[in-house]
C-alpha cells in the first residue's frame, strides 16, 4: 500500500484509468484531473451541495469522498447531462434556463444533479418533497423561489414526455 | 482545506481488516477506519484528523446486512442511512430508528454515510446515541480476538468518544423490535433541515388502562453524548396521559439538565427551553401513536 493508488472509473460514460494520490477527493479529480469543471468546490466540507454528483446512480457530495472510493463506480457529472448525438441539454437544464432557476450559476449543477435523482425516484414530487430533497444545496444569490420553479417545470416537462 | 497525505487500505474480508488494523497499531502507525467519509472527510480536510492510514471498510462483504434475528433487527456497520431509511423491515418493526434516520443529514449525506459511522463517530448532536439509549441498542465490536456485544448505556463515552477500543472494528448495531403498544416519537430543532440539531430528544411511551406505565427519554445536542433523563421518565411513571403531565414531564427534565452546551448558535438557557418544549411535544406524537 501506499500514498498512490491506481484507479478505474467510468466518468459520463467514458472509462478513465488514473493513478492518484490517496488524498486527492473526487471533486479534485474530475475538475483537475478530467477537467470537468462543472462540478463545484464551495464549502469543502459538505455544506454547501455545489459539488454534488452521481456515483452508481445515488447523489453524493463529491468534495467528501476520496477519488480511490470511486474506484469501479459509475459516475455522473452535469456535464454528462447534454444529449451527447443532438447538443441538447437535458429536460432538468433547459427548466433551470427557462425558470431562471440560475442566477450567477456556481451552485446550479448541485441543484441540477440534486434534481437529477430527485426526479428520478419521484416524477411527480410534492413542494415540501422538492424542499426537503433542495435542502442539501445553498445558494449564495439565495434565489430559491426561481430553483423550486425550475424544479416544478422539469417535473411536468418530463411527466408530459414520458406520458407522450 | 486538503488532508495531508495517508496511506489507503482496502482489505476484502473483516478478517483482514482487523488484522490490519493491529498490524499498524503494532508498528506505531494513526490508522484510521473510513466508511461512509461523511464526518471523516471534513476532519481530514481540516487536519482536525491527521491519520497515517486509512482502512476503508468498503470492500468487506457483509457489513451491510439489515435483517430480523431473534426478535431484534440488526443493521450491519456499513449499511447506508439511505438503506435503512429504505428499509420495509426498519420501518415496521423499529419506527423511531426510521424516523430518527431521516433526520440525520440530507439525502446527499445518507447515501454514503453509513449507520456505524454515526455511532462510532457519536457527535452529540447526532439523532442515533440518543435513540441507541431509548431502545437499549446493542454495538457489536470485534478485534483479531474475536467479538463483543456493548450496551448503548456504556456505548457513549463522552464527546466524540466511545467504548471502541483502538482497532476495534464495529461491525453490527442491534436493537429491539419496538413493542406493540408503545408509543414513540423524536422532535429535533435545527437551523436548517438536515443539519445537526441545536437539541433534540427521543422518546417511547406506554400507556395501559390510561395510565403512562413506562417511558424511556433521551436528548441530543445538549451535552458530550447523548442523555437519558430519568427524572422525566420517572415524573411520568403512573401519571395520566395528558398536556398537564406532559408539560410537567418536560419542565422537570429541562431542569435537570445539568450543564447544557453553549454555542454562537443557541445559549444553555435557550437549549433548556428547547428540550422542555420538545418533550412535551413529543409525549403528545407518542401517546397518540400508543395504542
Ligand atoms: C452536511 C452534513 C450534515 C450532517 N447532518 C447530520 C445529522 O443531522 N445527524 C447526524 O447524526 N449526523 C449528521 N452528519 C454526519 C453524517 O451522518 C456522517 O455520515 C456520520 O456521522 C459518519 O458516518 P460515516 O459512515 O460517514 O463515517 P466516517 O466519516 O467514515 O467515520 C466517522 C468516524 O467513525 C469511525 N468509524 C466509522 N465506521 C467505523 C466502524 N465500523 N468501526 C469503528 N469505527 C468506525 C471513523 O474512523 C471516524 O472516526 C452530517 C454530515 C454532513 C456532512
Ligand atoms: S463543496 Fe462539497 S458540499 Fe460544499
Ligand atoms: S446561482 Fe449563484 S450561488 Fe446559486
Amino acid at each position: 500500500m501506499s500514498t498512490r493508488q491506481t484507479i478505474r472509473l467510468t466518468v459520463n460514460g467514458k472509462s478513465y484509468e488514473r493513478e492518484v494520490e490517496a488524498r486527492l477527493t473526487l471533486a479534485d479529480f474530475l475538475r483537475h484531473e478530467l477537467h470537468l469543471g462543472g462540478t463545484h468546490v464551495g464549502c469543502e466540507h459538505g455544506i454547501c451541495g455545489a459539488c454534488t454528483i452521481l456515483i452508481d446512480g445515488r447523489s453524493a457530495r463529491a468534495c467528501l469522498t476520496l477519488a480511490v472510493q470511486a474506484d469501479g463506480a459509475d459516475i455522473i457529472t452535469v456535464e454528462g447531462l447534454r444529449n451527447r448525438e443532438t447538443g441538447q441539454l437535458h429536460p432538468i437544464q433547459q427548466a433551470f434556463v427557462d425558470a431562471h432557476g440560475l442566477q450567477c450559476g456556481f451552485c446550479t449543477p448541485g441543484f441540477i444533479m440534486t434534481t437529477l435523482e430527485l426526479l428520478g425516484e419521484n416524477p411527480d414530487p410534492s413542494d415540501e418533497e422538492i424542499k426537503e430533497a433542495l435542502g442539501g444545496n445553498l445558494c449564495r444569490c439565495t434565489g430559491y423561489q426561481s430553483i423550486l420553479d425550475s424544479v416544478r417545470l422539469a417535473a411536468r416537462r418530463l411527466q408530459s414526455a414520458s406520458a407522450a | 482545506m486538503k488532508p495531508a497525505p495517508f496511506d489507503y487500505h482496502a482489505p476484502t474480508s473483516l478478517a483482514d481488516a482487523v488484522a490490519l488494523l493491529a498490524r499498524l497499531d503494532g508498528d506505531g502507525c494513526d490508522a484510521k477506519i473510513l466508511a461512509g467519509g461523511q464526518s471523516l472527510m471534513p476532519m481530514l480536510a481540516m487536519r482536525v484528523a491527521r491519520p497515517d492510514a486509512l482502512v476503508d471498510l468498503a470492500r468487506v462483504p457483509g457489513l451491510d446486512a439489515i435483517r430480523l434475528q431473534d426478535g431484534h433487527i440488526a443493521i450491519g456497520a456499513m449499511a447506508s442511512k439511505r438503506a435503512a431509511e429504505l428499509s420495509e423491515l426498519v420501518r415496521e418493526k423499529q419506527p423511531l430508528f426510521h424516523a430518527a434516520t431521516r433526520l440525520v443529514g440530507h439525502q446527499q449525506i445518507r447515501n454514503r454515510g453509513s449507520v456505524g459511522g454515526s455511532f462510532a463517530h457519536s457527535d452529540p448532536a447526532s439523532e442515533y446515541p440518543a435513540v441507541a439509549l431509548v431502545l437499549d441498542m446493542q454495538m457489536v465490536a470485534a478485534d483479531p480476538d474475536g467479538e463483543r456485544v456493548i450496551p448503548a448505556d456504556e456505548f457513549f463515552v463522552t464527546y466524540m468518544t466511545t467504548a471502541l477500543e483502538p482497532g476495534e472494528i464495529l461491525t453490527e448495531v442491534r436493537m429491539p423490535v419496538l413493542p406493540t403498544g408503545s408509543g414513540w416519537a423524536i422532535q429535533e430543532i435545527t437551523r436548517r433541515n438536515g443539519d445537526l440539531a441545536l437539541a433534540g430528544v427521543a422518546l417511547t411511551l406506554r400507556l395501559e388502562a390510561g395510565r403512562c406505565t413506562d417511558a424511556r427519554i433521551a436528548a441530543f445536542g445538549v451535552d458530550a453524548t447523548a442523555v437519558r433523563l430519568t427524572a422525566a421518565e420517572e415524573a411520568l411513571r403512573g401519571a395520566v396521559p395528558n398536556g398537564e403531565s406532559f408539560a410537567r414531564a418536560g419542565a422537570t427534565a429541562a431542569a435537570a439538565l445539568a450543564d447544557p452546551m453553549s454555542c454562537i448558535h443557541a445559549s444553555a438557557d435557550y437549549r433548556r427551553h428547547l428540550v422542555g418544549t420538545l418533550i412535551e411535544r413529543a409525549l403528545a406524537e407518542a401517546a397518540a401513536r400508543a395504542h
